[in-house]
């Protein structure tokens, strides 16, 4: 039978060290929704958004007070719309006619986010994936919480250089369309490499080609447990610290496992995965930063940064996927700069630099993330730091993405703000030298040798 | 069996166990195991109870104890036991 400390133990988790679930979101596909008219398919993927979704809040929220655990997000990705609207978009405006459903629709469910603003063009890209990426700046400044991504590359395709290519000018264009807030539309979009057809968080997530009509995923979170936890492994050894971390992950994703269950069971809806992440929030104690910190770093940034959170988020897996029948999405530890408060310190004081943030990248589980950048930063540069981290995503396998936001008006030394969970993060600076030749060559980059597995 | 585990955390006061189970009796919930203690100063005291026979719906239970503990001034979580057993035990 459970004993007092066990039950305390798992309260102190949820009331002193910010234990929640980062997201229930339920994935719907859409691509029964095409149709050879625009406003057909946005009344059919209203119709059924709305009719799938319907109680996926007031699930959520009875599964909270149930288990008296907080559910901070209720979400919905759906399948690519570059997909879904290919056969009746004729031009920028129809996706966003569609963009606007997404947003109708999400609102009426009353969710947080609704992600699959999305288009796959990770080898070239169809006429309507490029109007879809074309339609980026008026869908994400004329709505509020549609999330939109695109994956420019694969291990197994190489990288769309046209598409990095076009993305750099986009995400400018972003940023102007929303430049009274901070360019917060850029907030609203990544790209990608590598990216999972299962992720429930945002911007990135969407419904895959490959998943079944609904699907429920769950994405953890939890840095302020495993901090806590590291309090205990103070001075000792790696094989202890190794121990404490893997423990504690083990613990967060059970609960992870427990609500999704629930909510797939409630909602007559398949379970898909677990999203093992370690995502933190601007308040103070839920920052993977501090982990690392506590880890035997002065300040993030620092050298070892890199083993480190190598180290945190092989642990984080490997205590994770123990706890849950289905393990997928993005899992391991998020880097997001303006959502954590260690990084932001650090940002600000210069000991995180993108530089350093790159080469964190490639052992953490996305990329970079929620980076604020001079306005008047170029096209191709934006360019050239995604395609570096594509790169990285497609050499090692992994999934890699770039969310930065050059805030229109703004230059180093000053602050953007995103408000909520977004946070808030110092403009960092970005190497000026040109890669304009590099980035507008046409064309793409092979798939590299070790893809070839055949 | 629907197990719930309820939780008090505050100052100890008089009648603190009584009150809560005034209110589990009134609505048919068993209480199958009491035991307290006191972790940083504070008194903490644990109920494992059965609700299978409960009258009221289990969210109105957590609403109506949660009510309960501001009145009394502590803290009342009243939560399923899965979430605690899914944690603790493989």
């Amino acid at each position: 039978m459970l004993n007092i400390m066990e039950v305390h133990e798992t309260n102190q988790m949820i009331e002193q060290e910010k234990l929640d679930v980062r997201t229930i979101t339920m994935g719907i596909s859409l691509l029964d929704c095409a149709d050879g008219s625009v406003d057909e398919v946005c009344r059919k993927v209203y119709d059924k958004i709305t009719r799938y979704a319907k109680d996926l809040v007031s699930t959520g929220e009875a599964i909270e007070r149930d288990y008296g655990i907080p559910i901070v997000n209720k979400r919905i990705t759906v399948t690519p719309i570059s997909l879904v609207g290919a056969s009746s978009c004729r031009s920028t405006k129809d996706f966003v006619k569609i963009a606007h459903a997404l947003d109708r629709a999400a609102k009426e469910c009353g969710v947080d986010l609704i992600g699959g603003y999305s288009a796959l063009v990770s080898k070239a890209m169809t006429p309507a994936e490029e109007l879809l990426i074309r339609s980026l700046p008026q869908a994400l400044s004329e709505t509020d919480i549609v999330c939109s991504s695109v994956n420019v590359g694969s291990t197994k395709t190489g990288i769309d250089m046209n598409a990095v290519e076009l993305l750099g000018h986009v995400i400018k264009d972003i940023a102007a369309a929303t430049a009274d807030n901070d360019s917060y539309g850029c907030v609203k979009f990544v790209a990608f490499c590598n990216v999972p057809d299962d992720n429930p968080f945002m911007a990135g997530g969407f419904h895959g080609v490959t998943e079944g009509d609904a699907v429920i995923n769950v994405g953890v979170s939890g840095p302020g447990v495993v901090s806590r936890a590291l309090d205990a492994a103070k001075g000792k050894d790696f094989e202890f610290l190794c121990e404490t971390i893997k423990r504690t992950a083990f613990k967060i994703t059970r609960v992870g496992q427990l609500v999704a269950q629930e909510a797939s069971r409630r909602l007559g809806i398949p379970f898909g995965i677990i999203d093992l992440s370690l995502a933190p929030t601007p308040a103070v104690g839920d920052s993977v930063g501090e982990v690392l910190e506590k880890i035997g770093l002065e300040q993030v940034g620092a050298p070892g940064t890199t083993a480190a959170l190598a180290m945190l988020n092989d642990q984080v897996k490997k205590g994770g996927i123990m706890a849950s029948s289905y393990v997928g999405g993005l899992s391991g530890a998020f880097i997001p700069v303006s959502e954590d408060k260690n990084m932001i310190d650090a940002a600000a004081s210069g000991c995180l630099t993108i530089e350093k943030l790159e080469a964190m990248t490639c052992v953490c589980s996305v990329g970079l993330d929620m980076i604020a950048i001079p306005g008047d930063t170029s096209a191709a540069t934006i360019s050239g730091l995604i395609a570096d981290e594509a790169a990285i995503g497609m050499v090692n396998q992994k999934t890699t993405a770039v969310r930065v936001i050059p805030v229109v008006g703004k230059g180093v030394g000053e602050e953007a703000n995103f408000g909520g969970l977004m946070g808030y993060a110092p403009i960092m600076p970005v190497n000026k030298a040109s890669c304009a030749a590099f980035v507008t060559r046409g064309g793409r980059i092979p798939a590299p040798i070790h893809s070839f597995k055949n | 069996m629907n197990k719930a585990i309820i939780t008090v955390v505050g100052q100890d006061t008089v009648g603190i166990i009584a009150r809560v189970c005034t209110y589990l009796s009134d609505h048919k919930v068993n209480v199958l195991d009491i035991s307290q203690t006191i972790i940083d100063g504070f008194f903490n005291m644990m109920m494992i109870v059965d609700y299978s026979k409960s009258d009221v719906e289990f969210g109105a239970m957590v609403e109506a104890l949660d009510e309960l503990g501001e009145d009394i001034g502590v803290r009342i979580r009243c939560q399923r036991e899965e979430i605690f057993t899914k944690m603790h035990r493989v």
